[in-house]
């Protein structure tokens, strides 16, 4: 019998590097998260409980920003659950591929779902051999878990002293890109990426990032039009 | 803000925060899943990403820039045909982002 060409320890492994490159992207963010709420007067204890306990980068941005403002408690709350609607659409993605875990599996790497982990693990998914695949999210979303912290912390320390100048927030939408070019690989995918980027663009005014969850269900919805086309000559039955 | 309603919002958020990420995952049996839902699944990524990426190419804070003097739309074009070409992450990345240093000095 052959040795196993995916084992758990390589699929964590594996899981650890490809996160690597969007690390680039996440770091500026998580520094700048840090600096903002030291800034805003939060405490270093609470800055970091964001990170630890929310694990959200766009929501904590989100939240500082507001409680910075004087909005109220309940405000903030309702906004970080509006920022993080789109979590909703990643479950849904994710739970056929988890459905064959225990509930301590799913219970974990529920906890460690974010956008960087969705998109780095589901074009794992995409690749097939799934058998410990589990460990390949476990490792993406450890990764990224243990950086957005540091990262916090050292803005935390620093403070706003971030150099801009080198722009490294620019590294997470190339990473995005080279994760989405290779799915477009028929017309409905295409379409979905077209609309949904479009409308991202022209809804990019709505607050709280509601623009990018509508532009979503636009982009899933102009993909099945066109797939259910595609399929309508093939069917016996309407 | 008082401490107490700090440690409010960082709870309550995260609680809403994990049943969103747990929903179909752990709460709902993904065999309920209405069909059409499964269906639509495969478009969910690159819609996300096409809806992340996009605007931060086409726009200078919160006008529309689609000149060639927008240093992130040019590095962001030739990272994409180079991640189409190669298939390479690594190399789409570091050209993007040499890119955006060289387009940035110069304009």
């Amino acid at each position: 019998m052959p040795a196993p060409s995916r084992t758990p320890w390589r699929e964590f492994a594996a899981g650890a590097r490809d996160q690597l490159p969007i690390l680039a992207g996440v770091v500026p963010f998580g520094l700048i998260f840090g600096a903002l709420a030291v800034g805003s007067g939060l405490s270093a204890l609470v800055a970091q409980g964001f990170s630890l306990i929310l694990f959200a980068g766009s929501a904590q941005l989100v939240a500082v920003s507001l409680i910075a403002g004087g909005a109220p408690a309940a405000v903030v709350i309702g906004t970080i659950w509006i920022v993080n609607l789109r979590h909703l659409l990643y479950s849904a993605s994710l739970a056929p591929q988890f459905s064959s875990l225990s509930a301590r599996w799913k219970m974990l790497l529920a906890w460690l779902l974010t956008d960087e982990a969705f998109a780095v693990a589901s074009a794992r998914y995409q690749r097939g051999e799934l058998r410990f695949a589990h460990w390949y999210f476990l490792g993406t979303g450890l990764t990224l878990w243990s950086a957005w912290q540091a990262c916090t912390a050292a803005g935390i320390l620093l403070g706003a002293r971030v150099p801009t100048g080198w722009q490294l927030d620019f590294a997470l939408p190339l990473t995005f890109l080279a994760l989405l070019v290779p799915m477009l690989r028929d017309r409905p995918a295409i379409a979905a990426a077209a609309s949904a980027g479009g409308l991202a663009v022209i809804l990019g005014g709505l607050p709280d990032r509601t623009g990018l969850l509508i532009a979503v269900v636009a982009g899933v919805g102009a993909g099945m039009l066109l797939e259910g086309r595609r399929r309508l000559p093939g069917r016996s039955s309407p | 803000m008082s401490s107490l309603a700090l440690w409010t919002i960082i709870m309550a958020g995260a609680l809403g925060t994990y049943a969103l990420r747990l929903s179909f995952i752990g709460l709902l049996p993904p065999d309920r899943l209405p069909a059409r839902l499964y269906q639509s699944l495969r478009f969910v990524p690159p819609a996300v990403l096409a809806a992340l990426i996009l605007p931060g190419l086409v726009s200078s804070g919160a006008t529309l820039n689609l000149s060639p003097t927008n240093p992130r739309l040019i590095a962001g074009l030739l990272a994409g045909a180079i991640a189409w070409r190669t298939h390479n992450a690594w190399l789409a990345i570091a050209a993007g982002m040499a890119t955006l240093w060289i387009l940035s000095a110069v304009f």
